[in-house]
């Protein structure tokens, strides 16, 4: 059944990859703005053998990786202190409601005011759109903490600390792994458009100078790299989720006793 | 040893008002084996809560040893019915066993001693790497009686704990439970709504009324120490005791009004 399923699915991408090849060399597409496959898997061989484009895509995944850490360190413990003061979540509610939803691609401007093009402006950016995804996710997770879970804790006299760290965290933690997945893609796409954009080093910035000096196959190529990164992402990011919640029902399934 | 006097617990929010325990006062003698029997939805799990201190009676105390309880007490070790919520399922056996003796000032090697001693008290020794949801409901129920017994507690609460087991591993629990009780001279006090489980476990059976909760009857159970599952439950006078009990509890689910008795002889 997988193997069916994993040949289908090549299968598939085979066709794609054929449609992309035939479609422009039959000329129902302008060739010079859709390159066919094998032009565009030429320029990705180039780009591997050119040292730029590693710099280049070195300085995405800093921006990524860093950001990423840094909204998610903040946004568990701001989830979790949220959660354990008294009346901290419902006066919070409504600000973290309001600044949620403003998309973080309207901070650009900002971000080119205080930073220029630094690494600083990308982690701006990547870090206010990933923040909210963890942080809610963290809320969620930490009001699924089973009661009677906590009861036991409480009557073998856990403390605070004892309860955060051995009842609530290990309760939170399917949810937070799930937003600090989301906010693994969120921060991939805020870094490539902050360096398209801004211009900060970084593939993004490759495809702008691919765009404006007319390589377009070099441009299809970037793209398709910054396409595999997210899909490495995803699976790494998967992968880990199901290692930490191995204990989880969600990633043990049923178990016969 | 254990005290309640007078405790009330009223639950007030969203405009209703329910009473749910309305005057309890017993005593719990150290050593003993109580067994609190009622009309399901009598607030039995709120009494036990209020006695574990994980609850805070609207009036009335509870003292532990002379002291009043205000919060969960080092001394009292509590098993849930809800085993598999209970237990984390995070961890392994060995590691639920021994979180709580983390909050004691014990060494490691101590901790470790305690946890596979517990562990083989309940028959569990050689499960102690697996994790609670690989085991079947007994088994994990038998971990949480582990988990409480390497506590040490001088009282052990236990608020219906074999009430989602089944008939056989009931009747395995109860004689483990009735032995572990001999053994190590913990003070126990069992909520059930099993009256023929009330009265095989207990040495005093104490019975309450329907929801507002009072005390309705104390009973002592004079039956031998020595009990087996095959001859004590066919024996005459734990059929007449059972029946004794289970009139009070038909009584009191009727809302006939309530006799507070203690120690009463019940007719042979």
């Amino acid at each position: 059944m997988r193997g069916r399923n994993l040949a289908l699915g090549a299968a598939g991408l085979a066709g794609f990859l054929a449609l992309g090849e035939v479609v422009p060399r039959l000329g129902l597409v302008k060739e010079a703005y859709f390159p066919p496959t094998s032009s565009i898997a030429a320029a990705f061989a180039d780009e591997v053998a050119d040292g730029a484009f590693w710099t280049a895509l070195g300085d995405t995944l800093t921006g990524w990786a860093l950001g990423l850490a840094i909204a998610s360190c903040a946004g568990i413990v701001v989830g979790v202190v949220i959660s354990v003061v008294p009346y901290l979540r419902e006066a919070t509610a409504s600000t973290i409601e309001f600044l949620r939803p403003i998309p973080s691609v309207a901070l650009i401007p900002l971000a080119v005011l205080l930073y220029g093009t630094e690494l600083r402006s990308v982690l701006l950016l990547v870090v206010y759109a990933s923040f909210w995804q963890v942080l809610v996710q963290t809320l969620y997770g930490v009001q699924d903490v089973d009661p009677v879970a906590d009861e036991t804790a409480r009557s073998y006299g856990l403390g605070t600390w004892a309860r955060v760290r051995h009842v609530l965290w290990p309760s939170a933690l399917p949810y937070v792994m799930t937003g600090v997945r989301l906010a693994a893609a969120v921060a991939l796409i805020l870094a490539i458009t902050a360096e398209l954009v801004i211009g900060a080093p970084g593939l993004g910035a490759r495809i702008a100078v691919a765009q404006t000096s007319q390589a377009v196959p070099e441009m299809y190529a970037l793209v398709v790299v910054t396409g595999l990164l997210g899909l490495l992402i995803n699976v790494g990011a998967r992968t880990v989720e199901r290692r930490a919640l191995a204990w989880h029902q969600s990633v043990r399934g049923e178990v016969a006793v | 040893m254990l005290e309640v006097r007078g405790l009330k617990k009223v639950y007030e929010g969203s405009g209703r008002r329910v009473e749910a325990v309305r005057d309890l006062t017993f005593t719990v003698d150290a050593g003993e084996l109580v067994c609190l029997v009622g009309p399901s939805g009598c607030g039995k799990t709120t009494l036990l809560k209020c006695m574990g201190g994980l609850m805070t009676p609207t009036s009335g105390e509870v003292l532990l040893e002379g002291r009043a309880v205000d919060g969960p007490p080092p001394g009292m070790a509590f098993v849930f019915q809800e085993y598999g919520r209970s237990l984390f399922p995070w961890m392994r056996v060995a590691q639920n066993v021994e979180l709580p003796l983390k909050q004691k000032d014990l060494s490691k090697a101590r901790r470790q001693e305690l946890v596979a001693d517990a562990l083989r008290s309940v028959g569990l020794a050689d499960a102690a790497d697996a994790y609670p949801w690989q085991l079947s409901g007994g088994m994990q129920q038998r971990v949480a009686i582990a988990r409480a017994l390497a506590y040490e507690p001088r009282v052990l609460l236990m608020d219906e704990p074999f009430a989602a087991v089944d008939a056989q591993t009931r009747a395995d629990l109860e004689d483990l439970v009735r032995g572990l009780w001999r053994e190590r001279g913990i003070t126990i006090l069992f909520v059930t709504h099993d009256i023929d489980e009330a009265v095989y476990l207990g040495e005093r059976v104490i019975v309450l009324s329907a929801s507002p909760t009072v005390v309705r009857e104390q009973l002592k159970v004079d039956l031998p120490d020595d009990r087996d599952q095959l001859h004590t439950r066919v024996a005459p006078r734990f059929a007449e005791l059972r029946t004794h009990v289970y009139e009070q509890i038909q009584a009191a689910k009727r809302g006939a009004p309530h006799l507070v008795r203690t120690d009463t002889p019940p007719p042979h």
